[in-house]
């Protein structure tokens, strides 16, 4: 694997030897006082951000230290990207000064693999760690890991994913990498919040939430952005969170089996009451947890399991 | 001064004749006494057509001469079989007065090897709040005979009544690039199934089709005339066959790159591929290859739109729309029109020189092969072919979304008023 820009059109059984890496990084690193793996020594890392993040990025970079690699982290917001910088440019002097590997997150949709073109020539593996609104591959594989942690296999399970479709990575990702493990997807928001042509994807569509919550081995919510509301997608937050809100009224719909996730942040209240965020059900905060080990089996597939020089 | 073309086929019709051209006037054709300093073109059977005519090409000058000239895009023209070509008027400054226009038919002028018409901007700066000069445009010596405020659409539509009404004063067209710009706010790629996969903001065909009707609406209450650019989805097609069918005075354009190309090529999130209306899908293309037969969309014209490298080789949200199309239109339209049985030469004839004629009131272009006839000429080997390399190109810039691709159809030799602009592929 030379890059990670997509579920879609990842070889399924690709994508299960990087959860099995993940299960057993994460067995080797348990109870360890010293959470150190030499596996990436020697190695450069570098994120590129061009947005905000918390988690993904706080999150790649203890994967890499994890591992012993080099880790810097660049923020746009505080780079020569001030100054007027392009995208190209400011990858090829990563690539320059020596990173082995580029994690970039960007508000343009193809902007990784647009990355993963201009580095071809130095070699250096592109992470896909958001763009614009298409994919977040890492996201769908911590999902993938967190559920089977929870259900055992993903194989026939229905996944059901809520809220704004339209603009979100997560679930792009996240459908592409489901149907092909073989579950089932339901993607479930108004109308105005799904993509036009979206009877195309391997998902199907509901406009009740209500009526598929009984019969889904777990729920994905999404956070909805209070900025379209100006966008007339919806007429209000309180219209929204009563029809496509996870309150505990519908969390009582759920078979006991079913695992709730959200990819974060969450806006408590809005697309998910703070009661069902922090039940048993919610597997939010392993969500996070397995994000590391994740991120550390997708940087080991990538920068060590080719028998490269350590 | 004397050109002969020898052993051509008028329209690929017939047996190949010969044709005598004197003074920029055809005075023979068939058996041909040929003067002893004439200019011989060696047609070996080819065919021979009216020199095209571009209503909408990109020439960036003034204000972006990195990318594009009035002298490189003429060059480019002349390669591509042009004669004539329609500037339009989103330079830098805006050619929305008359000391612009006539600065870009002067130069156009000098050049001399393809006759420049600049389009004049329809609203002052082309920012769709007033009227701009049209009456001096059209009354300047440029002689402004199409408007258009391309690049942006006259959305307000107060004022583009009252451009149409305006217009029929003087006998000129408005041209409107047709995008509701409610409906394409942050709009990307063409509004289906791949930019729902690829996570591009959707350009909903709506957007182009309600302003299309709008307009066509507009235009027959004023009784005005009315030219709608680079129509780009079969639902256009449908509102122009219905507003001519009621009596419109209306008239359409399709580029050659809306004929071919599909919204498939998104895949890549290469820029070169972004244009603006975008890409549709391969049933659109279809139905605008059907539409252009038929003559629903009058003629093809190129939207010729040179960018530099720096504007096209980025992430495609901060890209340009536009690509190259001067030097490339002949061989689309025999790929897509052609070879598959759509149109025969005649009709290539009617669809890149005619109809635009007629459409930008050139009296000299677009002319019967015929002796009397002004000799704008374009002769063309329909059964060569050529591989497109931007850098290759007459163009400054080389944003050519053709790159590598082997295409049918060479244009041999051009004609200007009986001179020989280029032949066998280079500016005479």
């Amino acid at each position: 694997m030379k890059h990670l820009l997509a579920t879609d059109g990842l070889d399924p059984a690709l994508a299960t030897a990087v959860l099995d890496t993940a299960d057993e990084l994460k067995h080797t690193l348990l109870g360890r006082e010293v959470k150190k793996l030499p596996t990436l020594r020697g190695r450069t890392v570098i994120t590129l951000f061009y947005e905000n993040s918390t988690r993904t990025r706080v999150s790649f970079e203890i994967a890499g230290k994890w591992m012993s690699a080099d880790v810097i982290n660049v923020s746009a917001s505080s780079s020569s990207v001030n100054k007027g910088e392009s995208l190209r440019d400011t990858a090829l002097t990563l690539a320059a000064a020596g990173a082995d590997c580029v994690i970039v997150r960007h508000p343009a949709s193809g902007a990784a693999q647009r990355l993963a073109g201009w580095l071809a020539e130095p070699g250096t593996s592109v992470v896909n760690a958001g763009d614009g609104t298409h994919e977040h591959p890492t996201q769908a594989l911590l999902d993938a890991a967190t559920l089977r942690e929870r259900l055992g296999s993903l194989k026939d399970r229905r996944i059901a994913i809520v809220g704004d479709v339209l603009h979100s990575r997560v679930a792009r990702s996240n459908l592409h990498l489901l149907s092909a493990l073989g579950a089932e997807v339901v993607l479930v928001a108004p109308p105005t919040l799904l993509p036009y042509g979206v009877e195309s994807l391997p998902v199907t569509v509901s406009h009740d939430l209500d009526a598929e919550l009984p019969a889904v081995d777990a729920v994905m919510m999404l956070r909805v952005q209070a900025e379209r509301m100006h966008g007339g997608f919806f007429p209000s937050a309180r219209e929204y969170s009563i029809a496509y809100g996870l309150s505990e009224r519908r969390q009582k719909l759920l078979p006991d089996h079913a695992v709730v996730l959200h990819p974060g942040p969450m806006l408590r209240g809005m697309e998910i009451a703070s009661a069902v965020a922090d039940s048993p059900a919610s597997a939010i905060t392993e969500q996070v947890r397995n994000g590391v080990h994740v991120r550390m089996a997708v940087l080991y597939h990538l920068l060590a399991s080719e028998g490269a020089a350590a | 001064m004397s050109t002969v073309i020898k052993g051509a086929r008028l329209y690929g019709e017939g047996d190949p004749v010969d044709v005598l051209v004197e003074d920029g006037v055809i005075t023979a054709i068939g058996a041909v006494q040929i003067p002893e300093d004439a200019d011989v073109v060696e047609a070996n059977g080819q065919v021979l057509l009216p020199g095209f005519v571009d209503l909408h090409t990109h020439l960036r000058e003034p204000g972006r001469e990195d990318t594009e000239t009035i002298d490189s895009g003429s060059a480019a023209a002349a390669l591509g079989g042009y004669t004539a070509v329609f500037a339009m008027a989103n330079t830098d400054p805006v050619a929305d007065n008359a000391v612009i226009v006539e600065h870009v038919w002067r130069r156009g002028q000098e050049v001399g090897l393809v006759d420049v018409h600049p389009v004049g901007a329809v609203t002052v700066g082309l920012k769709g709040e007033r009227l701009a000069e049209l009456g001096t445009m059209a009354a300047s010596q440029a002689r402004v005979k199409v408007f258009s405020d391309d690049g942006l659409c006259v959305a307000d539509p107060l004022l583009m009544r009252r451009a149409l009404e305006y217009s029929t004063a003087l006998d000129v067209v408005i041209a409107q690039h047709a995008e509701e710009p409610r409906l394409t706010v942050g709009a990307q790629a063409h509004e289906g199934e791949q930019a729902a996969r690829l996570g591009y903001t959707g350009w909903p065909a709506a957007a182009e089709e309600s302003i299309v009707a709008r307009d066509c609406l507009l235009a027959l209450h004023a009784k005005a005339r009315l030219h709608v650019c680079h129509v780009s989805t079969s639902g256009t097609a449908d509102v122009l066959r219905w507003a001519k069918d009621r009596g419109t005075k209306v008239s359409a354009e399709v580029t050659p790159h809306h004929l071919l190309l599909t919204d498939e090529r998104l895949a890549t999130y290469d820029p070169v591929n972004k244009v603006n209306p975008p890409l549709r899908t391969s049933s659109d293309a279809e139905k605008l290859r059907a539409a252009l037969a038929e003559g629903v969309i009058d003629c093809v014209a190129t939207d010729h739109a040179p960018h530099a490298v720096q504007d096209k080789d980025t992430e495609w949200s901060a890209a340009r729309p536009g690509m190259l199309g001067l030097q490339t239109a002949l061989s689309i339209v025999a790929e897509t029109m052609v070879r598959t049985g759509l149109l025969d030469w005649r009709g290539v004839a009617r669809v890149m020189s005619e109809r635009p004629a007629e459409i930008g009131n050139l009296a000299d272009h677009g002319r019967p092969i015929a002796v009397g006839e002004p000799a704008n000429l374009a002769l063309v080997d329909p059964d060569a072919a050529w591989t497109v390399r931007g850098a290759e190109l007459a163009s400054i810039a080389a944003n050519t979304p053709y790159e590598g691709m082997r295409l049918p159809g060479v244009v041999t030799a051009t004609l200007l008023r009986g001179r020989v602009t280029a032949r066998d592929g280079k500016i005479c």
